[in-house]
């Protein structure tokens, strides 16, 4: 178990400074990610296009104490695999002594959906590069769009609850498996460090694996967004750990194609729990709208049980 | 000792690289580039280059990694055609303003629709402000050439901008031509074993690259590009004049043939300017006095160049293998009648669209050109803006 103390002592990697908003979690997610870098261990990161892009960089100013580079929205991991293709040719050429790691950053936006392509292309060719998707489930940069990680009912500005349509009237894209289904050796879903919790340390583990494995690495990591999410800036870990303890967003991993569950909650809440903290689904737990509810938690249920046979857990 | 060989364009680009041996070439294929990636592949499963090949799943991604690796500090080249092109086109602008030089072949093909694989200029043309240069050549010799010249010129110091090679589709790029290439111990030694850059994502100091640019540093930030634009005009003759040394070609921003006297000149970009000097020969057999003026460096633009080529004409026909849909003219028309205003005046200037899509262009086409031109100085008589070739 890493030590609190010691990982305190690490230097930050993105600093302070930064103009992402009070509460956001993407930050919170990178620090732990590059918390997980050894100090003699440079990094290139690309940062697709978002709320973690527009407000780290914003020229004359970088939050970034690594190389960092942005192009464009769609295509963070394609401009990762370039520089990392860059890197094996210097190496090949004897030009670069250092060790560098490759990391790409990406809002579910930037991958469930623009970039799937971008991603699907650089994790098949085997890039030796972490892409991690700070997953808060809709374009929040742009204002709360829905997205395909976008959960089923969820109020949006493009899935707005109205009169005739109670929000999103889809179920979200399962973008951990898709990238199972690319074979890669390391795929991982996490959330950041929640204190108190027995999976405190589950986003620093699973990014320090990430990195002492070669080859493509995925982690996807839900991601809190008081604005987007509606929820209170002071109790937003509460909401991440709903989303953990009801099954929305289970925590697990696989190795070279073997599942593994890292955390089996004692007691399944209803869903109902990790609903109920956020405005975004406020409308939801009307009493006209309790089927809607009940169509949620049998998705959650079937998803649940369904990663609980690929884990060996039934 | 350079050597004789006998090469489709393509394969003479491709053998260019081979010998320039870049550190990252990403591309996917597109007809009629195919073969630039299919080759180069080859030379790095057989060991031939120590470039890292990065097969892509789309252009996007291609030009995406392209920068990438040039901003990670490497010598970069790829290559595409049409779609493949316009598909890359968010990213080509991105590619220009961060300042990370690298060469992109491309074979000239029709943009899409409908859908068509033969050659115009649709698709160079229409990236033509995206901050690229951009060098076009007749022939396989002159696309080889133009290689060697962009990794130096996008390169240097003062230019630090991606350079597109531009030859026609099928036309260049499958005909198989005798050419002249050099030996590779001279590529290395004219282009130098590897890139230079100013600063770099794997470097002495980490850097940050494609900041968020607010109102009050991005026209700035513009501007220095336009700075480097204008400076790869001086680059340019340079590195012509010192690859004429090594090489005995000579290249300029255009060629002029036959201009000295000329009362009726053409303008035109590519392969079409081998059969119209075809016709500028037949027709000076019959004492007529025609030239031919064959852009090469059509970004930057030679602006002063051309008007001062132009001023003592008295009809010129710019013609464009790419329409510009404004109902006035081309890209080339609209360039060169800019640059002669005020210098080069009162001249009898008509544009013709000829070759969409690969439509034949042939003696006749350029017969029937040289012969309007004559008829508007004799009659004053003449449309601007024509169509040539085409059923109507």
């Amino acid at each position: 178990m890493p030590n609190l103390k010691e990982l305190s002592a690490k230097k930050v990697r993105l600093t302070g400074g930064h103009r992402m908003c009070a509460g956001c979690g993407a930050p919170m997610v990178v620090n732990w990610i590059l918390k997980a870098l050894k100090d003699d261990e440079k990094a290139v990161i690309s940062n697709a296009t978002g709320c973690l892009e527009v407000s780290t960089c914003l020229y004359p100013y970088t939050a970034w104490k690594d190389s960092w580079i942005h192009t464009a929205f769609e295509n963070a991991a394609a401009t990762g695999s370039g520089a990392e293709a860059c890197y094996r040719a210097f190496q090949r050429k004897g030009k670069v002594n250092d060790t560098y790691k490759f990391i790409a950053f990406g809002g579910d936006g930037g991958t469930y959906d623009i970039g799937l392509q971008s991603l699907s292309g650089a994790m098949e060719r085997g890039h030796d590069l972490l892409y991690v998707c700070y997953d808060n489930g809709a374009y929040m940069n742009t204002g709360i769009q829905r997205s395909s990680a976008t959960p089923f009912g969820a109020d949006t500005t493009t899935s707005p609850a109205g009169k005739v349509v109670p929000g999103k009237q889809q179920f979200r894209k399962d973008l951990t498996e898709i990238m199972v289904g690319h074979h890669i050796p390391y795929v991982a879903q996490s959330v950041p460090v929640i204190p108190g919790t027995k999976y405190m340390f589950d986003l620093y583990n699973k990014a320090e694996k990430a990195f002492s494995i070669k080859g493509a690495k995925f982690m996807n990591v839900l991601t809190p967004c008081p604005r987007g999410w509606r929820c209170d800036t002071a109790t937003e870990l509460d909401v991440v750990k709903a989303a953990v303890e009801t099954c929305f967003w289970p925590l697990y991993e696989v190795e070279n194609g073997v599942y593994k569950l890292n955390y089996k909650p004692a007691e399944k809440k209803p869903i109902t729990e990790w609903l109920k903290l956020q405005g975004r689904f406020k409308h939801l737990l009307k009493p006209e709208n309790e089927h809607i509810v009940a169509k949620i938690q049998e998705e959650v249920d079937r998803r649940w049980e369904r990663l609980l046979e690929l884990c060996g857990e039934k | 000792m350079a050597k004789r060989v006998s090469l489709s364009g393509n394969e003479a680009v491709a053998f260019g690289m081979k010998q320039i041996n870049p550190d990252v070439v990403a591309a996917f294929p597109i007809t009629p580039s195919t073969e630039v990636p299919q080759y180069f592949s080859q030379f790095v499963a057989n060991g031939e280059v120590t470039t890292e090949f990065v097969p892509v799943e789309s252009e996007h991604s291609a030009m995406s990694a392209c920068i990438g690796a040039a901003a990670a500090g490497g010598r970069v080249m790829t290559a595409t055609a049409s779609a493949g092109l316009a598909l890359m086109w968010e990213v080509l602008y991105v590619a220009a303003s961060m300042r990370t030089p690298m060469v992109l072949a491309v074979t000239n093909r029709a943009l899409s629709g409908p859908i068509n694989i033969h050659n115009d200029h649709s698709d160079s043309m229409g990236a033509r402000d995206s901050g690229w240069i951009q060098l076009y050549g007749e022939n396989a010799q002159e696309a080889y050439d133009n290689l060697m010249q962009a990794v130096r010129i996008g390169e240097h110091p003062d230019v630090q901008l991606p350079v597109m090679v531009c030859y026609d589709g099928f036309i260049t790029s499958h005909a198989v031509e005798n050419l002249e290439m050099l030996d590779d111990a001279d590529v290395k030694a004219f282009v130098g074993e590897e890139r230079k850059a100013p600063f770099a994502l794997i470097g002495q100091e980490p850097v940050s690259m494609g900041p968020l640019d607010l109102p009050n540093h991005y026209f700035e930030h513009k501007r220095l590009q336009a700075e480097a634009m204008k400076n790869a005009k001086k680059v340019i003759l340079e590195v012509a004049a010192e690859y004429e040394k090594l090489t005995g070609r000579k290249y300029g921003f255009f060629e002029e043939y036959k201009m000295e006297d000329a009362e009726a000149a053409i303008v035109l970009i590519n392969s079409s300017a081998g059969t119209a000097k075809t016709v500028v020969d037949a027709l000076r057999a019959q004492g007529k006095k025609v030239g031919l003026i064959k852009v090469r460096v059509f970004r930057p633009f030679p602006v002063e160049e051309i008007a001062e080529a132009l001023k003592n004409v008295k009809a010129v026909a710019i013609m464009d293998k790419v329409d510009g849909f404004n109902a006035a003219g081309g890209p080339l028309f609209n360039e060169v009648v800019s640059a002669m205003y005020g210098k080069a005046d009162g001249k009898i200037v008509q544009n013709y669209i000829y070759g969409l899509g690969g439509r034949d262009v042939t003696t006749y086409n350029f017969e029937e050109v040289y012969s309007n031109l004559f008829n508007a100085i004799e009659t004053g008589k003449y449309e601007v803006y024509n169509y040539i070739g085409v059923r109507e």
